[in-house]
């Protein structure tokens, strides 16, 4: 696999997540793996599928606008011993198939990496329809699965080498668009489970996962400016999560703050204070994330600023809880 | 091995119902789906008696057919099946419907029992029947995939997204066999969906069909090793729910019921009258 350089984290952070994952590490990956299978509902050519389409035809399936079907015969060729990804908007991926996602792959366990692009409000004035703001919180509760969601275009080609590693099912979930903000500048070494932590301070800790990461490290910047010590941990992986660290974190600080582009039920605050609850004495919790609401369809960057998703907003959010709680 | 004749096969669903109905007793107030699994004895015996080249009868081996369940509530014509031909244990079908068995009321996956998909959830297999299908023509293995589905089951729209792709893909190595009893939960099929005529749906969608008596094991063996066409095979077989048992054919009830000791003596009686046991 390429590894990561100032030069191509560019040319990655341009094709987006997804670009980044169909557009280059599949096919750097089937050019050795003969057993993978690129599963899609009528969305190659969008998903940046075109080469490898051209490249590995007879890896590619397009099984038309029908993901429940598209769920099955993924299920049937990881059974067969197959590697298989399946591709399609992250809405219509986990919960449109949601029923075969459960049974096929948590209850039966077979090697499928699901890949849900545009989670989040990436679709902008799609609405809600086109929204993913839920998968987080429905594929974790699902046995067996692993969850993840890349900080950056970098990290989701990292990702889709490690997933093909590991012999099980996996919910990679995409956010942004093209031109992905830059996180890792450089090779790095991931490793699902394995948190990272990006900067480090003893006030305050931020916990993102997805392209709130970047947003994060804006806010930690803001938050340095007025004064407060900040770490910001790249949380990629939801679930299983990686609870060394939290338990560091939580010892360390004196608040926390999650965030992501997801509703603030359900998904990584909620897996995170699951966690936490149980302990005796610790740093309060903080989730922020989207309203437990569908909001009017509109541009992403203005219903991130609506959600307070965007670093100035994090930054005040997350000042003000910490002086209420210090 | 032997080619199991008609006459055998007749004798193989005639045990294999005896067998269901003491089963369905040991399962005692937990009950047993009788109904559906009676529809499907023939076709089951056919199966596994003489269709199904299973290589060693080990379903795991890569060139051995693929039979999965998507009417998954028949295990009572499954497990025994899979238990004639020695894959199952006598002892372990006495397990059925107690706390601790592997025999659960949809069975799930156990390649070591035969069992190759955990099914129970209606309307899924077919999806799955499709990659099983699709890696066999890719890697140019010979064997074939068949699927067992309800009538009722086909109210699922996923079976529709099923029969269009198999057939796009010209999936000539997928047999569905669609158990046509004409009964679901709540009634008639004909009265809660109508079905209507399904073998012309199913030539609409792209598929080869042949229709049968789904209880007369030579027309099911005629129709189930048929020599491939261009597109996927349904066999369209015409059941009576309960079949074998008076009191049981084409009565809603017995859909999924408990099973007293005097409904037990009267049903053996008959299965074995009509064998002339």
């Amino acid at each position: 696999m390429m590894e990561l350089s100032p030069k191509n984290v560019r040319m990655l952070s341009m094709l987006g997540q997804r670009g980044s994952i169909f557009g280059v590490a599949l096919l750097e990956i089937a050019r050795e793996h003969s057993d993978l299978m690129v599963l899609t509902a009528d969305l190659a050519l969008l998903s940046g599928l075109g080469k490898f389409q051209s490249q590995y035809p007879d890896q590619l399936l397009n099984l038309g606008i029908a993901e429940q079907n598209m769920l099955g015969v993924a299920s049937g060729l990881a059974k067969e011993g197959n590697c298989v990804f399946v591709t399609t908007y992250a809405t219509f991926l986990t919960m449109r198939a949601y029923e075969q996602i459960r049974d096929n792959l948590g209850y039966m366990q077979f090697n499928v990496k699901l890949v849900g692009a545009s989670a989040g409000l990436a679709m902008g004035m799609s609405g809600n329809t086109h929204y993913a703001i839920e998968d987080l919180a429905i594929m974790r509760v699902v046995p067996n699965m692993t969850v993840l969601s890349p900080a950056d275009a970098g990290e989701a080609l990292k990702m889709a080498q490690a997933v093909c590693d590991i012999d099980g099912p996996v919910y990679i979930r995409l956010t942004g668009g093209l031109n992905c903000p830059v996180v890792y500048k450089e090779e790095f070494d991931f490793k699902i489970g394995r948190a990272q932590v990006l900067t480090e301070g003893s006030d305050l800790a931020l916990i993102a996962c997805g392209t709130m990461v970047a947003e994060a490290l804006k806010a930690a910047e803001l938050l340095r400016a007025r004064g407060l010590e900040v770490t910001v941990i790249n949380m990629h992986t939801v679930k299983p999560l990686d609870t060394e660290i939290l338990d560091r974190v939580f010892a360390a600080h004196r608040a926390v703050v999650t965030i992501e582009e997801h509703s603030c039920l359900g998904g990584l605050g909620s897996a995170i204070a699951e966690y936490r609850c149980s302990f005796k004495s610790v740093a309060p919790l903080l989730i922020i994330g989207l309203p437990d609401a569908f909001s009017r369809a509109d541009e992403q960057p203005f219903l991130l600023e609506q959600a307070g998703l965007t670093a100035s907003r994090l930054a005040d959010s997350a000042d003000k809880f910490f002086n209420e709680v210090k | 091995m032997t080619v199991a004749t008609i006459q055998e096969l007749q004798q193989m669903a005639t045990s294999m119902r005896l067998t269901a109905l003491d089963m369905a007793l040991g399962a005692g107030r937990n009950g047993a789906h009788l109904g559906a699994a009676m529809s499907a004895m023939e076709i089951m015996a056919v199966l596994y008696g003489r269709v199904l080249h299973l290589g060693q009868v080990n379903p795991a081996k890569p060139d051995g057919d693929r039979f999965l369940a998507s009417k998954a509530h028949c295990v009572l014509a499954h497990y025994t099946a899979l238990a004639e031909i020695g894959l199952i244990s006598r002892e372990e079908l006495g397990t059925f419907g107690k706390s601790g068995t592997r025999l659960a009321g949809h069975p799930a996956m156990n390649p070591e029992l035969g069992l190759e998909y955990s099914g129970g959830s209606l309307g899924q297999a077919i999806g799955f029947a499709i990659g099983l299908a699709l890696d066999a023509r890719r890697k140019g293995r010979n064997h074939r995939v068949f699927v067992l589905m309800g009538d009722g089951e086909l109210n699922e729209g996923s079976n529709w997204e099923g029969f269009m792709a198999a057939a796009h893909f010209k999936l000539n190595n997928l047999i569905a066999i669609v158990d046509k009893n004409q009964l679901q939960y709540d009634g008639p099929t004909e009265e809660i969906m109508a079905l209507g005529d399904l073998g012309a749906k199913l030539q609409a969608f792209g598929w080869q069909t042949a229709e049968v008596d789904g209880h007369d094991v030579g027309q099911l063996l005629a129709a189930l090793k048929s020599k491939p066409g261009d597109q996927p095979l349904a066999v369209i077989a015409n059941t009576i729910k309960g079949k074998g048992v008076s009191f049981m054919e084409n009565v809603r009830e017995w859909h999924h019921s408990t099973l007293s000791q005097a409904q037990y003596n009267m049903a053996v009686k008959e299965v074995r009258e009509a064998a002339s046991l």
